[in-house]
């Protein structure tokens, strides 16, 4: 698989490890009330959809940075890649 | 019809006329009491239990494609009980015990070969490891011996026992261990459940279930609605995509485990071995192929095929350990679909809806579980409760913190 890189280009999906579901960047709130559940949901549920799966690759031996992939995981086509702290900044994060 | 000696001499004499299909091709009925999805290793064996030990009736197992075409048409053969922690090796022990009687217990040659399997060791702190594993294994009634490089050298003469950065040290050998011919698996629990009554329904999807009032009534198929009395799903590979039709979200991803077969070689490994510096495992089938396979693609798949770095990954592995590997010309190689868990560990259990039943999460160990996991699933299935060897397969043990992770990854599934 190669992944184009938003800052980088095309780089040989060896250069990366990956983590899973891009979910895994919406930590909940450990102060809420129902924070044993969520947390529960969050470390150990997934959608896990056969079809468009968005996920975290970390360039390992490149820039190291974090990013998420669109891909189908039933052709392994990859449709979209952004860098992960944009996409953690559009919904509102600081980084 | 029973397989007997006599009865193959006699065939030959006449031509092969003789031999009929061993299971029916039935229509589906409007309801079952049981309904199994899933007509892989370990659905059809859970059908066969159902039936036989626990004297149930009107059982149907629904298969999407053909039986036996799905993991375990696709693995390496493998069986053991070389576990460690108390979740796991009690149920994989009683599985291996299972193996051992197969045969008789079906009437039908699985090819069921105790063989052995080495685990090699490459440093101190693997003989460390692999002691305490091997004392646990013995005190929950397992077979286990630690073997010396000598001992290793007179079986395996032609391993690399001298390399620079993984020289082998030693060995947990477990001689029971083996190899069984897989799709004789699926084919003898198939032909035993069926001379039982239970229906065996082949290109049988099912598309949902119905629900109501937070009970499973059925399920809708792409041959109608069949109505059940309890749902069993079963299908591990594809449980995530099964299970969200009943809005379920499971502690499980999907990834690839691609295996490989040499062409056919004069006989020259007579057990199962494994790399204790990578992964890798081997043995020889008894066509002559070398059979082999190392890590998963690691990342989500629904594809059956994976790519090539884990290829090259698998092969260097195998090139470290044995060198005249290179010698060998690959002659097929293919993927399967693992339900890969948070621990690394599978589920029989109970789901919230009332009637339906989840089997699943078996990573890339499913084909060793085949008897123990069908006797187990009939347990839970016909009383309720789980088997004595399978309570620690529950889904509430997530969010109880009760996980059982052999490699104490965490909730890092592809690292299982």
């Amino acid at each position: 698989m190669i992944i184009n890189h938003p800052l980088l280009g095309p780089r040989d999906a060896q250069e990366f490890t990956y983590l899973g579901d891009a979910s895994l960047i919406n930590r909940p709130d450990w102060q809420v009330q129902n924070a044993a559940d969520a947390f529960y949901e969050y470390a150990y549920l997934r959608d896990n959809p056969a079809g468009l799966h968005r996920e975290l690759w970390f360039h390992e031996i490149g820039d190291r940075s974090w990013l998420v992939v669109t891909r189908n995981t039933v052709t392994h086509e990859i449709i979209n890649v952004e860098m992960a702290a944009d996409v953690a900044r559009s919904q509102g994060r600081s980084k | 019809m029973r397989y007997s000696g006599l009865r193959v001499i006699k065939e030959a004499l006449t031509g092969h006329k003789g031999w009929k299909p061993v299971w029916r091709d039935p229509e589906p009925q409007a309801s079952y009491d049981y309904i199994i999805i899933g007509g892989g290793g370990h659905g059809l064996a859970t059908a066969y239990y159902l039936a036989k030990t626990f004297g149930k009736k009107r059982i149907a197992v629904l298969e999407k494609g053909w039986i036996g075409g799905g993991n375990v048409g696709r693995n390496t053969t493998i069986i053991r009980s070389n576990y460690l922690l108390d979740g796991n090796e009690p149920f994989y022990e009683y599985s291996l015990k299972l193996w051992e009687g197969l045969e008789q217990e079906l009437n039908y040659n699985a090819m069921v070969s105790q063989r052995g399997i080495l685990n090699l060791i490459h440093t101190d702190a693997q003989r460390d490891a692999f002691t305490r594993r091997g004392n646990g294994m013995i005190l929950n009634g397992a077979d286990a011996e630690m073997l010396s490089v000598e001992q290793i050298r007179k079986r395996y003469p032609f391993l690399n026992f001298n390399d620079a950065r993984f020289p082998i040290k030693g060995g947990l050998a477990q001689h029971r261990g083996g190899t069984v011919r897989h799709d004789a698996v699926a084919w003898g629990y198939a032909r035993g459940a069926d001379s039982l009554g239970v229906d065996i329904i082949q290109n049988c999807e099912v598309t949902g279930f119905r629900i109501e009032n937070g009970a499973c009534l059925g399920v809708e198929t792409s041959r109608g609605f069949i109505g059940g009395g309890k749902v069993a799903a079963c299908v591990a590979g594809s449980s995530s995509r099964l299970m969200s039709n009943a809005n379920m979200r499971l502690p499980i991803e999907s990834t690839v485990l691609q295996a490989f077969v040499s062409e056919g070689l004069k006989p020259i490994l007579p057990g199962v071995i494994t790399f204790g510096a990578g992964h890798f495992y081997c043995s020889q089938s008894d066509k002559g192929g070398l059979v082999f396979g190392g890590d998963p693609d690691s990342y989500n798949s629904y594809a059956q095929r994976g790519n090539l770095p884990v290829v090259e990954d698998v092969c260097e592995s195998g090139m470290a350990l044995i060198p005249a590997l290179g010698r060998a010309r690959l002659l097929r190689m293919w993927g399967g679909i693992m339900d890969m868990s948070m621990d690394g560990s599978p589920i029989i259990d109970r789901t919230d809806i009332a009637g339906l039943y989840f089997n699943g999460g078996w990573c890339y160990g499913g084909f060793k579980a085949t008897p123990a996991s069908g006797m187990c699933y009939a347990h839970l299935l016909a009383t309720d409760t789980p088997h004595k060897v399978a309570t620690a397969y529950r889904f509430d043990r997530f969010r109880r913190g009760f996980m059982i992770d052999e490699k104490g990854m965490g909730a890092q599934p592809n690292l299982h």
